[in-house]
């Protein structure tokens, strides 16, 4: 399997704070990759470089044996990469209809269009004339899912998409991403959920500090490895 | 009957004042750019028929076949050239940059054309009027320009809502990084609302040309009712921009009934009366424009 998502030495700073930390990891074309760590730890930061909302101050982004680092994000959309930011975000004001028609517009033409994904995400059909601000958490998070997906992706990260909603809204969430996963798309995810990431990722990668300290496929690490990664208590006992 | 003719004349001067403020309220809605230059860009839109009439020996409104893509390409420029760069830089750098871009075209206004006043000839519909009674005649020309910023208004509430462009300038406008995550080029997008703004501004100023005199410091004054209008109604409304035209025109001339020297005063005592209520019910917090919801 080739490389679709190759990242090196990657360096990102938010004025005087450095929250990514020479990363490098790579991606292959429908892996999916859990990317889990305590707040904090720069996973956030590192999707949005990727996506293209923050500059890296050093390291290179490749994608699909491209150059990526000095496109903007709407470029990397075109692409074919799209973030399903960490509060979903969605455009307030606009219907879920809108909202997916402005992606669907943008981006690359393919399989997703407003009616794959309201057949996709079911409970969005009754909604899509109402705008997303008067949305429940779950149902803008699968508007925002399906947002991402309007733009026809080959690689979608995903930032956090259980943060606030309801375990049984969870779980409808991560059965629609399982199917997507099946599907044989390529996935980088932020989960804090240390088993939910394992259950659903062919790989994890953990970071601390803004730099991956573990990596490996979720059937060969034990959970004390990664919490042990999680928290830095190998690092904490090396100190004292 | 005159103060029926003062409200009548008052809605119709209203149509005028949403034509001039509709750019500006559309660039504020998309780029919370408050455009100080918005009334001497529609000032060179004058300028501009007035080349063409002197030259050319064409009517202003045959004018404005070359000059609205001139203005098109002009704001596209414009936003890419100037705007962008100072939008970087914070809230209040747009702000001062187009105070700036103010100043620099009245001067260069002066230079081309001298302080002189100029005027264009809106037509044979100049002085066509239907006269209602004996105390109210409704002109023409007004009808034809209230007729004119309801069109606009309206076309350009349609293409927001059903065009991409349209989904595109509204997404960009409550969230601009967001916009971007899904694939619109934002800054390719607030360039073209400012070519959309630059030249129904142009458009506006050749009316202006046609309804009144105009030396090159008109701009700064027509940007204050313009400026009114938009409040008004509302901050980033494009019907409200007409609402607003409509209530500033009316309280204008109906002050003028009353006195004539009130014809400046009342407006302005409106527009302050609504942004005391809209301060009163918003509960003391001043929040004329709908904030990106985060």
């Amino acid at each position: 399997m080739s490389a679709l998502l190759a990242v090196e030495g990657l360096d990102v700073r938010h004025g005087l704070l450095q929250a990514v930390r020479q990363v490098s990891f790579e991606v292959a074309d429908g892996e999916t990759l859990a990317l889990v760590g305590a707040n904090g730890a720069g996973k956030t930061t590192l999707l949005r470089a990727i996506a293209g909302a923050h500059t890296p101050s050093g390291g290179r982004v490749h994608f699909d044996g491209r150059d990526i680092t000095r496109l903007s994000a709407h470029q990397r959309v075109k692409l074919g990469i799209a973030l399903v930011p960490e509060g979903r975000r969605l455009f307030p004001n606009l219907t879920v209809e809108e909202n997916l028609r402005v992606a669907g517009g943008a981006g690359r033409s393919g399989a997703w269009t407003v009616d794959t994904v309201l057949d996709a995400f079911p409970l969005l059909g009754p909604l899509r004339r109402k705008q997303a601000v008067s949305l429940s958490g779950g149902e803008q998070q699968a508007t925002a899912i399906g947002r991402a997906l309007m733009t026809n992706p080959r690689l979608l990260l995903l930032d956090e998409v259980s943060l606030g909603l309801a375990p049984v809204v969870v779980e409808g969430v991560y059965r629609s991403l399982a199917s997507l996963i099946e599907g044989g798309a390529t996935v980088i995810l932020v989960e804090q959920d240390l088993g939910r990431a394992m259950s659903v990722a062919n790989r994890v990668a953990c970071m601390l500090e803004g730099r991956i300290v573990l990596e490996g496929n979720p059937g060969e690490l034990t959970r004390e490895q990664v919490t042990e990664a999680y928290f830095g208590l190998r690092r904490k006992e090396a100190s004292a | 009957m005159t103060w029926v003719s003062a409200i009548v004349h008052g809605i119709l001067l209203g149509g005028f004042y949403a034509l001039l403020a509709t750019g500006l309220a559309l660039m504020f809605g998309v780029m919370r750019i408050i455009n100080l230059a918005h009334g001497s860009l529609a000032l060179i839109g004058a300028y501009m028929a007035f080349l063409f009439v002197e030259h050319a020996h064409i009517s202003p409104y045959l004018a404005l076949a070359p000059i609205l893509p001139v203005a098109l390409v002009a704001g596209y420029a414009l936003q890419r050239t100037m705007l962008e760069r100072s939008l970087r830089a914070g809230q209040l750098v747009p702000l001062l940059t187009t105070f700036g871009l103010l100043i620099v075209i009245a001067n260069l206004l002066q230079y081309f054309f001298s302080p002189d006043v100029h005027s264009l000839d809106e037509g044979r519909i100049g002085a066509a009027a239907w006269n209602v009674s004996s105390a109210l005649a409704i002109p023409w020309f007004d009808v034809l320009t209230l007729g004119i910023a309801v069109f606009l208004l309206g076309g350009l509430q349609l293409v927001l809502q059903h065009t991409q462009l349209g989904r595109e300038l509204r997404a960009t406008a409550e969230d601009p990084d967001t916009a971007e995550l899904v694939g619109v080029n934002a800054r390719a997008v607030y360039a073209r609302a400012t070519a959309i703004a630059v030249a129904t501004a142009a458009l506006a100023g050749v009316f202006y040309g046609m309804r009144t005199s105009f030396d090159p410091n008109a701009g700064a004054a027509e940007l204050l009712y313009a400026f009114e209008a938009v409040v008004i109604g509302g901050i980033g409304s494009l019907w409200g921009t007409l609402w607003g035209g409509i209530v500033l025109g009316v309280a204008q001339l109906v002050g003028a009934q009353i006195n004539t020297e009130y014809f400046a005063l009342s407006g302005h005592v409106v527009f302050l009366a609504v942004l005391v209520v809209r301060v009163a019910i918003q509960g003391g917090r001043l929040t004329l424009v709908p904030r990106r919801a985060t």
